[in-house]
């Protein structure tokens, strides 16, 4: 049996529905990255908020970079910056003051890029396609012909990146020689 | 209606930004920092993904962008928690307030 266009009772559609839902959880879920108390709660949170914006890659039609999201970000990064809180979390910690005294200057200065940007990018004529529905996914093919293609040197570039960031890490997270600790 | 149009989802990035601008500005802890930082990166991801979406001079550009972002954000992820792990090595804390070595 086929959904019918609208959410019954609502009459607001699907594709609206689920990027109002995944968008309330981005949101919120980012706010409680940045203002919780609890660092172990920000890092879970920080796994919701990506993996909510996962689901808006697929309503934007690009399921190549939510798969890819779902893999490097919350599969990686997340635990990595979940490691990184376990190594360095102190008893004392979460009893601490979590923000700067610079705070309340941070918010109001946070506050004016935020709507200056959304007011900007809003009301400008950007000559886009207007979709009944979700926009039409590109596919994966188009994505690969153009990184493939034109941007096939910044792939190798970042490739490089990888490769010395990797080095780097390594070489940061080794235990110093005996004798940079003496001089240290 | 709202998810066919290119505006919502160059808002909802904006604001995410916005979040994520505050939580590097006024957070304490160094990991805290590089949280937002990751926020704000995947806010612009979002933003390239939808002009990828919506523009159509811009077709696979946006995911092709948004990739490189993630292969970059994954290297700057890996290299600054390992900082702030070395640096709490040496100070034994991760307030970056408390890192205040060249100032006396």
């Amino acid at each position: 049996m086929p959904l019918p266009p609208t959410i019954p009772f609502i009459g607001i559609t699907w594709a609206d529905a689920l990027f109002l839902l995944l968008g309330g959880v981005v949101l919120g879920s980012a706010t409680l990255v940045v203002l919780g108390r609890d660092i172990i709660r920000n890092g879970l949170m920080l796994i919701l908020t990506l993996g909510a914006l996962a689901g808006i890659y697929v309503v934007l039609g690009a399921s190549i970079v939510a798969g890819a999201q779902v893999l490097v970000y919350i599969g990686a990064i997340s635990v990595l910056i979940l490691f990184a809180i376990m190594l360095t979390q102190s008893k004392s910690a979460s009893a601490q003051l979590n923000f700067q005294t610079q705070a309340l200057p941070a918010a109001l200065a946070s506050a004016l890029i935020g709507i200056l940007l959304a007011v900007a990018l809003g009301a400008t004529q950007w000559g886009s396609t207007v979709y009944n529905d979700t926009p039409d996914p590109a596919g994966t093919a188009t994505a690969a012909a153009v990184l493939f293609g034109p941007w096939l040197l910044a792939f190798e570039v970042a490739s490089v990146l990888i490769l010395a960031a990797v080095i780097g890490g390594i070489y940061l997270a080794m235990k110093p020689a005996e004798s940079e600790e003496i001089e240290a | 209606m709202i998810a066919g149009h290119l505006e919502p989802y160059l808002v909802l990035s904006s604001l995410l930004f916005s979040i994520g601008a505050f939580g590097f500005l006024a957070r304490r802890n160094a990991i805290s920092m590089l949280m937002s930082i990751e926020v704000m990166l995947n806010a612009v991801n979002l933003a390239a993904l939808a002009f990828g979406a919506f523009m159509p001079t811009l077709a696979g550009q946006g995911v092709a962008f948004a990739l490189l972002i993630i292969a970059v954000a994954a290297a700057e992820a890996t290299v600054g928690l390992a900082i702030v792990i070395a640096i709490y090595r040496n100070r034994k804390t991760p307030l970056v307030d408390e890192y205040d070595a060249m100032r006396q």
